[in-house]
């Protein structure tokens, strides 16, 4: 009995197997029609490769570098091949120059570094592959004011001013916060992530003091998970951190990771009886998580850049570059102008919605918020009375400012 | 004997032809051809130079820790502590690396150095599993699982505390060694022949210690049935911990090539999982020394080729993780399968 069971079962896998190998030329039968329209393109598309450290959905940063792919296929007939999830944890045994050579290998002539955690391998990979014009976003290497300037020919830095979009999301917490207290949801600590951290909070004190209240009265903390998104096992999870902001006083949390895990978490304080709130971050569709309790998102739009770098990349007018571009102040929000934008959420009051639309008003008009007096969080001068920092002391912000709450570096 | 053996091969087979069969399966219900899928995995592994280079950088640390659980496999113990071993090996490599940095010595030296203490690092993290086994009887599972742990946390700790970027926290690892410290490179490619040659040793060492020596033999009775290896005369505790050191070692060995020849310096998921993966491997390959090279190299290049799914057929490569796993299930239910077979007939 029991070996005719086993006879049978063997019989089954035999025929799911056999199964198994006729299915398979169907739809590879099929994929040539597919591909026939792209086939009826004039010339051969410049194609260009894309390495993203996370999901290429994650409604964040990842997302937003993977539509503005989709834009430049759009706007300039390119194709684009792609790898997501480039990051150890996701991708075990790998590196990121290692995989970007598999892009090369599927005909990509530039290849987009999408992280800062792949900063170094870009730069091997550059240096390596001279004739693979690479872009690496968020980075510095090729800036000439920079700490690090390196000549690298063929290799281009792109970052949006951020600046001005934490300022406004900062702002957008800051008129909606009851308490008086906002948290901030760090990824790692570095550069970048300080500047923009204090650039929230800049904004946030700026627009908290416009509306009468007591400086002395606002709260602005920041909890670091240790990377970009959560790797569990590795990173704090963010979704632990936003609970125990929402939990403890802090009813406006803002997002600094790769994706709004806290919008989620204010939806179900808010249900529960807790009105919070939450800014998203990097996309901007990412106040779909959860609507009701999205203040805005200030978000990168990467098209207009990418596609000026991949054009100039395929008709020979490429440039070693350090791109670092500001919103377009005429229309923050213009998909084909603006490196950095923003759109307001449902949780917005109108009454803090036209302060908002004011503060942007006086930053298309010149408002700076990183003048002077500015102390940096341990006390220490940053900025003297009406000196307005350079872009070297903004890019490089050695500590949080005073006022704010977090480490500074690591412990 | 021989028939037994050809025996033990058709079962292997099937089960081969099984595991391909589930995971094609898989991808038909996903609307994917298996045919192209294994196409690109083959392709993306073998189909240049240069992608074979990339299989043989996963190869070696499989290998080594491969190996390395031979001998505890051997004597009877499960070791899934290779994991934090490998870890702690890297840990000791680049903390051997930061020391020496700065020295003067000739970068030979350094590197020498630095992967004889990885070896020792992960020697050292056997031994904790080996003496929570022998003096407190721990169970070497839950004991090296523990410990798998702790070697994380270690590694965090390390790359967000004392060993940081300067300014930094970041999962992104420790600063990385300057080149001419890194195990020399073949042109062009990612592949250090030395790390090959570390590989290949390790395994024929642990070939020969397990066939041809009498420390070899004694440590299969410690395995086989540790009260009659007690009673004939064996030291046995003393087999056990030998055991667990050897492996230790070839697992330090791996963690270091990590660092020393892939990373060049210490990230938190430095070993890549190639603990646990070498597992898989030991369990498929039975014992048997000879057949770690072939099976190691398998899922190396199932490893690396994976990568072409998600970027040609937009496929998750974790598919490859099915394959192998499935792949083990069905090499273990053969062997069980056969085992009834064989007590009817």
């Amino acid at each position: 009995m029991r070996k005719n069971l086993a006879r049978l079962a063997m019989f089954a896998l035999a025929l799911m197997l056999v199964l198994s190998a006729c299915g398979g030329g169907q739809p590879a039968a099929e994929e040539p029609a597919a591909e026939q329209p792209a086939a009826e393109q004039p010339a051969e598309p410049f194609v260009f490769g894309m390495l993203l450290v996370g999901p290429y959905n994650d409604n964040g940063w990842s997302q937003a570098h993977y539509e503005a792919g989709l834009y430049v296929e759009e706007k300039f007939g390119a194709k684009m091949i792609y790898l997501d999830k480039v990051n150890p944890a996701d991708r075990p045994g790998t590196t990121p120059d290692q995989l970007a050579e598999e892009l090369v290998a599927q005909g990509a002539k530039l290849v987009i570094f999408n992280s800062d955690d792949m900063k170094d391998a870009s730069t091997t990979f550059a240096k390596a592959h001279p004739d693979v014009y690479v872009i690496m976003a968020s980075g510095d290497q090729v800036w000439e004011d920079g700490k690090v300037y390196e000549e690298i020919p063929n290799l281009t830095n792109i970052m949006g001013r951020m600046e001005y979009g934490k300022m406004i999301g900062g702002c957008a917490a800051a008129l909606s916060t009851e308490t008086g207290k906002i948290g901030y949801l760090g990824p790692l600590i570095n550069d970048e992530t300080r500047r923009l951290a204090a650039s929230a909070y800049l904004g946030a004190r700026h627009c908290w003091e416009q509306a009468g209240n007591d400086p002395a009265a606002l709260e602005f903390k920041v909890t670091w998970i240790g990377f970009w998104f959560h790797i569990p096992g590795f990173t704090t999870d963010p979704v632990d951190v936003s609970k125990d902001f929402y939990s403890t006083g802090f009813d406006v949390v803002i997002s600094g990771i790769d994706n709004p895990v806290n919008l989620a978490e204010a939806q179900k304080f808010t249900a529960e009886g807790t009105p919070s709130y939450g800014v998203a971050y990097d996309y901007v569709a990412a106040c779909s998580a959860a609507p009701d309790v999205c203040l805005g998102v200030p978000y990168y739009n990467w098209g207009p850049d990418y596609l000026a770098a991949i054009q100039s990349a395929a008709n020979g007018s490429w440039e070693s570059q350090f791109i670092f571009n500001g919103p377009d102040w005429a229309d923050i929000n213009n998909h084909d102008t603006s490196a950095i934008g923003f759109v307001k959420g449902d949780a917005l009051s109108a009454d803090a919605a036209a302060a908002l639309d004011a503060f942007i008003a006086d930053l298309a008009g010149g408002l700076n918020l990183w003048t002077g007096p500015i102390n940096l969080q341990d006390g220490t001068a940053y900025l003297a009375d009406g000196e307005e920092a350079t872009d070297q002391q903004v890019w490089y912000l050695p500590q949080l400012l005073e006022g704010m709450q977090g480490l500074s570096a690591s412990e | 004997m021989i028939k037994n053996r050809l025996g033990n091969l058709a079962y292997q087979l099937v089960a081969l032809l099984l595991a391909f069969g589930v995971v094609s399966l898989i991808l038909i219900s996903v609307d994917a051809s298996p045919s192209e899928a294994y196409k690109n995995i083959f392709k993306g592994s073998f189909g240049e130079m240069r992608k074979f280079a990339e299989v043989l950088v996963a190869f070696v640390p499989l290998l080594l820790v491969t190996a390395g659980l031979l001998v505890t496999f051997s004597s009877g113990l499960w070791n899934i502590g290779v994991e934090g071993q490998v870890v702690l090996g890297a840990i000791a490599t680049t903390w051997v690396y930061r020391l020496l940095l700065e020295s003067g010595l000739p970068p030979v030296a350094i590197i020498t150095l630095a992967i004889l203490g990885g070896m020792v690092g992960g020697a050292i993290w056997a031994a904790l599993a080996g003496i929570l086994k022998v003096f407190g009887g721990v169970n070497e599972i839950f004991g090296g699982l523990g410990l798998n742990f702790v070697a994380t946390a270690l590694t965090i700790y390390l790359i967000f505390g004392p060993w940081k970027r300067p300014g930094v926290a970041s999962m992104s690892g420790t600063v990385p060694f300057p080149d001419e410290f890194s195990l020399p490179l073949w042109a062009g490619l990612r592949i250090s022949p030395w790390a090959l040659v570390i590989a290949l040793a390790g395994v024929v060492f642990v070939y020969f210690l397990l066939q041809g020596t009498y420390f070899g033999l004694r440590l299969k009775a410690v395995g086989k049935n540790f009260r009659a290896a007690y009673l004939l005369g064996i030291p046995t505790w003393q087999y056990s911990m030998y055991s667990f050191l050897i492996c230790g070692a070839l697992a330090g060995a791996a963690g270091a090539v990590q660092v020393a020849a892939v990373y060049h310096r210490l990230i938190p998921s430095i070993s890549s999982g190639y603990g646990y993966l070498g597992l898989m491997v030991a369990m498929l390959i039975n014992y048997q020394a000879l057949w770690a090279v072939p099976v190691a190299l398998f899922f190396a290049a199932l490893n690396i080729g994976s990568i072409q799914l998600p970027i040609i057929m937009k496929l998750d490569s974790s598919l490859s993780g099915v394959l192998q796993g499935v792949l083990v299930l069905f090499v273990l239910l053969a062997a069980g399968v056969r085992q009834k077979f064989g007590r009817k007939s």
